[in-house]
């Protein structure tokens, strides 16, 4: 398949997410609106940290006044679980170009990853192609920056009732995606029933961004440790 | 402080846990029960990422992101397209609020 092709196919593959981040992003742009930033720094968080979380909790903080060593040790232990992700990513891309293989990792998202892992349908198999990656990846990244244009610029007003229903909408992707593999496969299945309740107990003691990667490293060792029988 | 700073940080400490296995990862062949943690990991983020969080899709007001993450969740039994799941859940939290 030619390259224009996969870029095109990726793309559409990720336009889902594109939707989701979208509305969310107007969100994030006019929360950085209200805090002061110049709708040129919205903009630039956006493009050049393109993740969701920690820019809200980002932001907020500015709101607060806190400094600047708090908000980037903040954001480092908010995306220590992207680490993770990255790593079952690149193990799926090996083989890939070193140069591909930095580009895409800076696109990795709690979003795009779950979809490029889990998400199927004939032609979208899981990191089929570099192209193919990048063209999902891409999509949900310009939703996220034209997102947070048209918020910070004041363009665009929405309810916030649309913001939560986009948010809801966007576990329904996580749900979406989790649900048919779970059913084929007890394993996957119980290895995120585990995540879910060690995550649920790690709540009541830590704050949701470590207890999010420690819930992934614990029960992706649970699966391997518990049901080494199953092939 | 010019915030621009601030935001070159976030960059970069957002960044590097991203970027680092792509650097390292092929200079190592993984051990079995690594590997299988490896393809557990898709489930176990996933998981994590759900619950509790759907709970808090609005503050306070937990069985609002349950309804949308149930409507979901009967929607992908029923094996329809990613896109409709979601739209599922969009449409019971948007009607939760605004009913």
């Amino acid at each position: 398949m030619k390259s224009a092709q996969l870029w095109t196919q990726g793309f559409r593959a990720g336009l889902p997410i594109a939707v989701g981040y979208f509305p969310i992003a107007i969100a994030f742009g006019a929360l950085a609106g209200s805090a002061d930033l110049a709708w040129t720094d919205a903009v630039l968080m956006s493009v050049i940290v393109f993740a969701g979380a920690s820019q809200f909790v980002g932001v907020s903080l500015f709101l607060a006044g806190a400094g600047a060593v708090q908000i980037i040790t903040t954001t480092l232990f908010l995306n220590l679980r992207h680490l993770v992700m990255s790593l079952a990513i690149n193990d799926q891309m090996r083989g890939f170009s070193p140069r591909w293989k930095n580009f895409l990792s800076f696109f990795i998202t709690d979003e795009t990853f779950a979809l490029l892992t889990l998400g199927k349908g004939e032609k979208n198999i899981p990191v089929a192609s570099p192209e193919h990656m990048g063209g999902l990846m891409i999509a949900a990244y310009l939703g996220w920056v034209s997102g947070t244009m048209v918020g910070a610029l004041g363009a665009g007003f929405l309810p916030p009732e649309i913001t939560t229903a986009m948010t809801a909408g966007l576990y329904g992707l996580f749900i979406g995606l989790l649900v048919p593999p779970a059913r084929k496969s007890l394993r996957f299945g119980l290895v995120a029933l585990f995540s879910m309740s060690i995550n649920w107990g790690l709540g009541q003691i830590l704050d949701q961004g470590w207890g999010i990667i420690l819930s992934m490293i614990l029960a992706a060792g649970l699966g391997v440790f518990l049901l080494r029988e199953e092939k | 402080m010019n915030p621009v700073w601030i935001i070159l940080g976030m960059a970069l400490v957002t960044y590097l846990p991203r970027l680092l296995p792509a650097l390292f990862l092929d200079r190592f062949q993984f051990p079995k029960w690594f590997e299988t943690w490896l393809k557990n990991i898709p489930y176990a983020a996933l998981g994590a990422l759900i619950f509790p969080g759907i709970m808090t899709v609005i503050t306070d007001q937990p069985l609002v992101g349950l309804a949308g993450g149930a409507a979901a969740l009967v929607l992908a039994l029923l094996d329809l397209h990613i896109t409709l799941v979601m739209a599922g859940s969009i449409l019971v939290v948007y009607l939760l609020q605004t009913l």
